[in-house]
């Protein structure tokens, strides 16, 4: 593909830098004029029996239309699952925000309004804010159950004896802090009716999981259903599909029979919409005291919140993960997800690997700093080479394709890591307050690991234009430039004459959609093989319409034009073999099932001042390798790879969803989120690498989430080893000043 | 109340309660949707406006407050010949936009930025957009945007 490599500014942009793009609450059509505006009245406590709803406060207040509990919806059925998710709170609560009523109202301010006299008895029961709680098992979640575990697994070598024979062994337990995804735009969704079909526009990164989930939800046929996904303002997997409080909204619609629309407001969206990660970790390192790692093991007890959306999925992934970039002799991992009375835990950005690599990178510097070896050292010495590819773990992931030690040297070297452990040394004994620290990772991950496939049709018409219905749907990736380009490196049609369609169940039925880093090695190789068989298609017709023999065709990209070869006189252009195939033009579906995930990987150096006086850590350089195989627009990758890191950073710097000992949460605000912004972080110095896999015709790899999963354990490594001389071992993420200063202090006590 | 706004050089009058946010009178008075709504605490900036020239965050000013004032928004950036503003053209040269939601608002502060300080360093720009979260970006691409954008308006001032 001539085309991969290329630097092509977004076609995305002219829409967003003007008007502003249409997201779900722009949203002026004829057919939601009149819709009613929606209210969550959501819970204010952690754990209560509801014993009591009185709506008829709100419901003669002005503009009120309706107000709905769980008394309107279908009972659930007799001897069901107890663990189920309602719609709609019915006799218990269990995190606060959770929805317990619906407002419906002409106005928009008249909801907060009549909301506000929705009036719920609750009678509140002991509340389970945290993982310790949970696990003793003393307040259960739900009635009907002996525990609070809602899933177990374990993967490779469940025998602590693989320890034996190493000189240093290390266990430490450590945290993975519950993030809040914050997509910029809240989650939003409209509903309107037209005859009996449903249209729902949803900010949503799959419309067709979502359709199939509110058809389920609501009992309407999915073929009554269109949802459509306008601009979405960000998703970071916590828009994977619809969620409860979505779904909700729909069902208001099909309930009521009015038109609906809904946003949430921030603070709503940081208690109700899925938190990440919320991990407990155990990790058991054991080596030899020249630097091999002989043994690892790592148990996980997985946060579900109140409720498994995924909880327990995401803590296999981090189970399957579990041994890293690493080539050990012994490997074992387990986990048990829980049941909190907090926020459900979901997919965000990574959803369960960084989770594992955070660990182990974490071990390994622990393990280095054991043994009085420089941790880039011990990653040499222990990382798979790249004879040994495919590679399968002790937890069972094989991996294609990778290079981890080139990809640290090259990282290392960009950074000029000699000079900077030297600028380390003189701080150190000039005993500077403001001190330096190194900290890397080399990581490994697994992207479109779902194993679904994903969807493309690609039509050519009788202007010689071509439209591309994709299934994976965006959200600030730049799918329209990518797939432009694709097709027209595949066919000769220029972009500007190519327009992408996503979103919209009516014109894409089936398809995927957009998580786990899989858009352009599922989705982009399935547009490449429609644009295929339109190129057939094509041949086919032009060699009728020359009287040639297909074999003497070609078809010249640059012109976008069929000829014979060597004959320029035969030229035929799109738009005239369009005509020939007849009023469809051509047209051609595909769909790309790929034999196996892809496991992008890279590495990343974080160098870090720490102030020793106050604790507070300063990102100055960060250094990454993220190499996700072939890149087709180094301009969208890297701009992935921005982001991404920015995310690691937060999480190992800043952010944590934190709650008190009741369960009220304590960051239901970006006030109290800490949020990362652009004082908190450097420019970041990306190195370019490439090695391709063969599981897909492109060779392409996932890179949504490669930056957030390289960043964290690297500048979390990178602000204990500024301290390490000091005494400091570890230090829980986040790693705030209040934290770094207490580690200090407690280092410089027990001295 | 009764309100009179000038929004992007056009008179908007209109009778609104009196605890109407600037932005939603934007939004769903002057049906301008490019200013988003991305908090309730004054703190992610995607509803920035220029209020008679200087940047607010609208969520946090009553129409009421704005009422005979002049209100520049996202759609007010190009000329009246569509042409683009510096800091549009080089918000989509340096890949300074993903999802497009802060975009808006990022501009109007980034203009409001250069409007005071038309020479920034890095760091300038990475302070003077303290108050504005983007969740794609890593930033990265923006501060390049705003520092291109300062380079390309003083090379226009000293062309002129």
């Amino acid at each position: 593909m001539s085309i991969m490599g290329t630097r092509v500014l977004r076609t995305e942009d002219p829409r967003l830098l003007t008007d502003g793009g249409v997201y779900t609450d722009d949203l002026r059509l004829p057919e939601l004029a009149g819709a009613a505006h929606v209210t969550f009245v959501r819970s204010p406590i952690a754990h209560a029996r509801i014993t009591g709803i009185d709506t008829s406060g709100a419901a003669g207040q002005p503009g009120v239309v309706a107000v709905l509990t769980a008394a309107d919806l279908p009972a659930p059925p007799e001897g069901g699952d107890p663990t189920t998710e309602p719609l709609l709170a019915g006799d218990r609560v269990r995190y606060v925000g959770e929805p317990v009523a619906l407002v419906l109202t002409e106005g928009r301010y008249q909801g907060e309004d009549a909301a506000e006299l929705v009036s719920v008895d609750y009678d509140p029961l002991p509340a389970v804010p945290a993982i310790e709680a949970s696990l003793t098992g003393e307040t259960l979640l739900f009635p009907g159950t002996d525990n609070n575990v809602l899933g177990a697994g374990t993967a490779g070598e469940g025998d602590d004896a693989s320890f034996d024979g190493c000189d240093v062994v290390i266990e430490r337990t450590v945290v993975n802090q519950r993030l809040a995804p914050v997509p910029l735009e809240p989650r939003a969704l409209a509903a309107a009716w037209t005859g009996d079909r449903l249209t729902i526009w949803s900010s949503t990164q799959n419309p067709q999981l979502a359709r199939g989930a509110i058809a389920g939800a609501v009992g309407l046929d999915p073929a009554l259903i269109r949802v459509i996904a306008p601009d979405v303002g960000g998703g970071f997997g916590a828009k994977v599909a619809v969620d409860r409080d979505a779904i909700a909204v729909a069902w208001a619609a099909r309930h009521t029979g009015h038109a609906v629309r809904w946003i949430e407001s921030r603070s709503e969206n940081l208690v109700g919409m899925v938190h990440g990660r919320g991990q407990r970790q155990t990790y058991k390192i054991g080596g030899t005291r020249d630097g091999r790692v002989l043994a690892y093991r790592l148990d996980v007890v997985q946060d579900c919140g109140a409720f498994n959306r995924l909880g327990a999925f995401l803590a296999q992934l981090t189970v399957l993960m579990a041994a890293g970039v690493y080539d050990l002799a012994h490997a074992g991992a387990s986990f048990r997800a829980v049941a909190t009375n907090t926020t459900p835990i979901a997919a965000y950005r990574g959803a369960g690997r960084p989770e594992a690599a955070a660990a182990i990178e974490r071990a390994i510097d622990d393990f280095a700093a054991e043994i009085g070896m420089d941790p880039a050292e011990v990653r040499r010495i222990n990382v798979v080479p790249p004879d040994k590819f495919p590679f399968t773990t002790a937890t069972g992931a094989t991996y294609d394709t990778g290079d981890y030690a080139a990809g640290l040297e090259r990282v290392l070297s960009a950074a000029g890591y000699p000079a900077l452990r030297a600028e380390q040394a003189r701080r150190r004994k000039s005993g500077d307050t403001v001190q330096v620290g190194l900290g890397m990772s080399v990581y490994v991950e697994i992207t479109a690991g779902d194993m679904g496939g994903e969807t493309a049709r690609v039509v050519v018409d009788a202007a010689g234009a071509a439209t591309v219905f994709t299934g994976s749907s965006a959200h600030g990736q730049g799918h329209h430039t990518a797939w432009a380009m694709l097709v027209e490196d595949e066919l000769g049609i220029p972009m500007d004459q190519i327009t992408v369609v996503h979103g919209d169940t009516d014109a894409i039925p089936e398809a995927i959609g957009t998580f786990g880093s899989r858009s352009l090695q599922l989705g982009g190789t399935a547009v490449v093989q429609a644009a295929g068989e339109v190129k057939d298609q094509a041949r086919r017709l032009a060699a009728e319409m020359i009287e040639a023999a297909e074999a003497d065709l070609k078809l010249n990209t640059a012109s976008g034009t069929w000829q014979v070869r060597g004959d320029p006189a035969t030229a035929l252009g799109w738009g005239q073999i369009a005509q020939r195939a007849g009023p469809d033009g051509l047209a051609a579906d595909a769909r790309f099932d790929a034999s196996a995930p892809t496991f992008p990987f890279g590495a990343h150096l974080a160098v870090v001042e720490v102030d020793t006086e106050t604790g507070k850590a300063r990102l100055v350089r960060h250094v990454t390798v993220d190499d996700a195989g072939r890149i087709l627009n180094p301009v969208l990758a890297e701009g992935q790879r921005h982001g991404g890191i920015a995310q690691g950073v937060a999480q190992a710097l800043l952010e944590e969803v934190r709650y008190d000992v009741d369960g009220n949460p304590l960051t239901s605000t970006l006030v109290d989120y800490a949020a990362i912004t652009a004082p908190e972080l450097p420019s970041f110095e990306l190195v370019a690498s490439e090695t391709p896999t063969s599981i897909n015709p492109l060779g392409a790899k996932g890179i949504g989430e490669a930056g957030t999963i390289g960043s964290t354990p690297a500048v979390l490594n990178a602000v204990i080893d500024a301290v390490s001389h000091l005494g400091v071992r570890h230090i829980d993420m986040p790693a705030t000043p209040e934290r770094v200063w207490a580690a200090i202090s407690e280092a410089r006590a027990g001295r | 109340m009764k309100v009179a706004i000038s929004v992007n050089g056009k008179q908007v009058e209109a009778e609104v309660e009196d605890r109407l946010l600037l932005a939603h009178f934007v939004r769903e008075v002057a049906g301008l949707t490019a200013t988003n709504i991305g908090c309730d605490t004054t703190s992610c900036g995607a509803c920035t406006v220029l209020l008679d020239g200087e940047s607010v965050k609208s969520c946090t000013v009553l129409a009421a407050q704005a009422d005979g004032r002049a209100v520049t928004t996202c759609e007010g950036l190009a000329g009246a010949d569509g042409s683009w503003h510096a800091m549009q053209r080089a918000f989509h040269a340096e890949h300074g936009l993903q999802c497009g939601f802060c975009t808006p608002g990022m501009m109007m502060a980034a203009v409001s930025l250069l409007a005071e300080n038309p020479d920034p360093t890095e760091e300038e720009v990475r302070t003077g957009l303290e108050g504005n979260i983007c969740r794609c970006t890593g930033y990265h691409n923006i501060v390049r945007a705003v520092l291109a954008a300062a380079r390309d308006g003083r090379a226009a001032q000293e062309a002129s």
